[in-house]
């Protein structure tokens, strides 16, 4: 179990380290920000005194080393447009985001998961086929067309709901749904084959057979089985928290991490791009972690092999 | 479903069954019209040239805004008076080219880095696995959106950065069934024979385990147009005066409140082909993958 444990937080740390040299070496390959910051007609001395105070005319690998050794300090650089510490920007809008994603989340594990398990004990009835139809409708449709959508239905035509903004609680709902709709599909798709696999289980008609209500087989032997799956596409769900609303908070003007990713990106300010890419994979990489031990607990056939 | 392929996999078919009553048993209704979908996507896209009545860059400044319906502008005009219908055909070119050559590359990428981890295991092994992580830490639209907005957007390089899209998955599924083949007899008994390994992957290995790379090919199809679409939608996929499905809903989005037909027609090509896909796919898995039966 401990040998299990530190092979997957090594792996986590390579992987993170990983997406640091990635992010570090691309954002500097591949073009000068002074030019971008500075605008096209300003003089050579400018640019010169701009790559001077930034760092920018050291050799790639010393701006890399310098880049590794403040991170374990916790410093990620300084935004060259706010002048203000990166992760101060990142964490600022970190909250913001997290109104967004984590209703969205809560809206897909109550309704999709549900769903997904209703349909496959009750297969081939209508509620499963429309589960199935709502599913597949969920996940073909791209977020922003949802989105637009929604707005035009909403906000538009019925004039009931804001398009855009941050204001109150009003201005998250579309949003939110917007978010959840997809996640909704494919967790109701993926609990409903997981169910239907465990249910052709033998194991679940011997529970059955030895006169088990099917209220317990269903609670007691299906469901922790069907768990599995299920926790992988959860964890996955979990580590996007905070990467998965860009594309929607740039439909609906929300002040989040993908905005900031994008006006970011767009005005090439290398440190804030690279302390995003950096919490973004770190949720991934924990939330990943955390899958793979639950696994350990929920699955009997690797509890007992540890 | 399953009642007709007994019949058809036991016994000779009777002689006087037509192709067509063959092919109506054989698939449900809608894949069929998946299929005819995705047939008329494809020959949309090949004959688009020929198929357009206008330019893209045409501008009709007199009827701008038209709404659809208008005699010579079927699906309306945008903003700058260009046929909402020219545009779209060629969109659907771009965003089909663009899927169609990176499901080619992140396969065949995949797949060759499965093969190579799955020969000389150790080292290697690892290295992909590491790079398969790394992929999976870091989601692909933001990692596209950063290094797109760094190099700037050209066709190319969306088509190779596309093309890294989802090979993780033809990686782990070509190691893992190569593993499992290399164990069977018919791998063995080639490499007995002095194939080099080369041979044996391609000639021998990739055969059989290609329906299964079909049917995740069919999966990533739909999940890179959503992506080339989505980048597109935030203006850093295809580049004006190049249009895109996603490109059309991204600029339609200014219109919504008069003129939602500029995004709404892109937005239900967009939802069609990746459901046909779908539809198509879950079949082709259900008739293909052993593993599932």
């Amino acid at each position: 179990m401990v040998r299990f444990v530190l092979t997957r937080l090594l792996r986590a740390l390579i992987t993170i380290a990983a997406v640091v040299t990635f992010a570090f070496v691309v954002l500097r390959m591949s073009g000068d920000p002074a030019q971008v910051m500075l605008g096209p007609d300003v003089p050579q001395e400018s640019v010169d005194a701009f790559r001077r105070a930034w760092g920018l005319d050291q050799p790639l690998w010393v701006q890399y080393f310098a880049y590794v050794k403040s991170i374990f300090t916790g410093d990620f650089g300084v935004s060259m447009r706010d002048k203000a510490p990166a992760i101060d920007l990142v964490l600022e809008r970190l909250p913001t985001t997290l109104q967004l994603t984590v209703p969205a989340l809560i809206l897909k594990l109550l309704i999709g998961i549900p769903a997904g398990v209703y349909a496959a004990l009750h297969r081939q009835s209508i509620t499963d086929r429309s589960v199935i139809l709502m599913s597949i409708l969920g996940f073909t449709i791209p977020s922003f067309v949802m989105g637009l959508i929604l707005v035009l239905i909403f906000s538009v035509t019925l004039g009931l709901l804001p398009s855009g903004g941050q204001g109150s609680w009003v201005h998250g709902i579309l949003p939110t749904l917007t978010m959840s709709i997809g996640g909704i599909g494919i967790l109701a798709r993926f609990s409903r084959s997981a169910m239907i696999e465990v249910m052709g289980q033998p194991f679940i008609r011997t529970a059955s057979a030895k006169g088990l209500k099917w209220r317990d087989v269903v609670w007691g032997h299906a469901l922790p089985n069907a768990a599995i799956p299920i926790v992988t596409i959860v964890g996955f769900m979990v580590g996007s928290l905070i990467a998965g609303a860009v594309v929607v908070e740039s439909i609906f003007s929300w002040p989040g991490i993908g905005r900031l990713l994008v006006v970011s990106v767009t005005n090439r300010d290398l440190a804030v791009v690279q302390c995003i890419l950096f919490v973004i994979a770190a949720a991934m990489v924990i939330s990943n972690l955390a899958v793979d031990l639950l696994y350990g607990w929920l699955d009997p056939r690797l509890r007992s092999a540890h | 479903m399953s009642s007709a392929n007994l019949t058809d996999t036991q016994g000779p078919q009777p002689p006087a069954l037509g192709f067509m009553t063959r092919v109506r048993r054989e698939m449900p209704v809608s894949v069929g019209l998946g299929i005819a979908w995705l047939a008329a996507m494809v020959l949309v896209a090949i004959f688009a040239n020929w198929l357009r009545p206008y330019g893209i860059t045409s501008m009709d400044l007199l009827s701008r805004l038209s709404p659809p319906g208008t005699p010579g502008h079927w699906l309306g005009t945008d903003e700058l008076g260009r046929d909402v219908l020219s545009r779209l055909i060629q969109s659907i070119r771009v965003s089909l080219v663009i899927a169609f050559g990176a499901t080619i590359i992140s396969a065949v990428f995949g797949t060759t880095l499965g093969f190579l981890a799955a020969q000389f295991r150790g080292i290697v092994e690892h290295l992909v696995l590491v790079l398969a992580d790394f992929q999976a830490a870091l989601p692909f639209l933001i990692m596209s959106l950063a290094v797109l907005a760094f190099f700037g957007s050209s066709m190319v390089l969306l088509v190779c950065l596309m093309g890294f899209y989802g090979w993780e998955r033809y990686a782990r599924i070509a190691r893992g069934l190569a593993i499992s083949a290399g164990a069977q007899g018919y791998a063995a008994s080639v490499v007995q024979l002095g194939a080099t390994p080369a041979r044996v992957y391609f000639r021998h290995i990739l055969p059989n385990v290609a329906s299964t790379l079909i049917v995740s090919m069919t999966l990533t199809f739909p999940e890179i147009i959503l992506m080339e679409s989505g980048l597109s939608f935030l203006g850093l996929g295809v580049q004006p005066p190049e249009t895109s499905l996603g490109n059309m809903v991204g600029f339609g989005r200014e219109y919504l409140t008069n003129a939602p037909w500029i995004m709404l027609a892109p937005a239900a090509v967009i939802m069609l082909t990746t459901l046909s896909i779908s539809l198509v796919g879950d079949w082709l898995r259900d008739k293909l993958d052993p593993t599932i039966r």
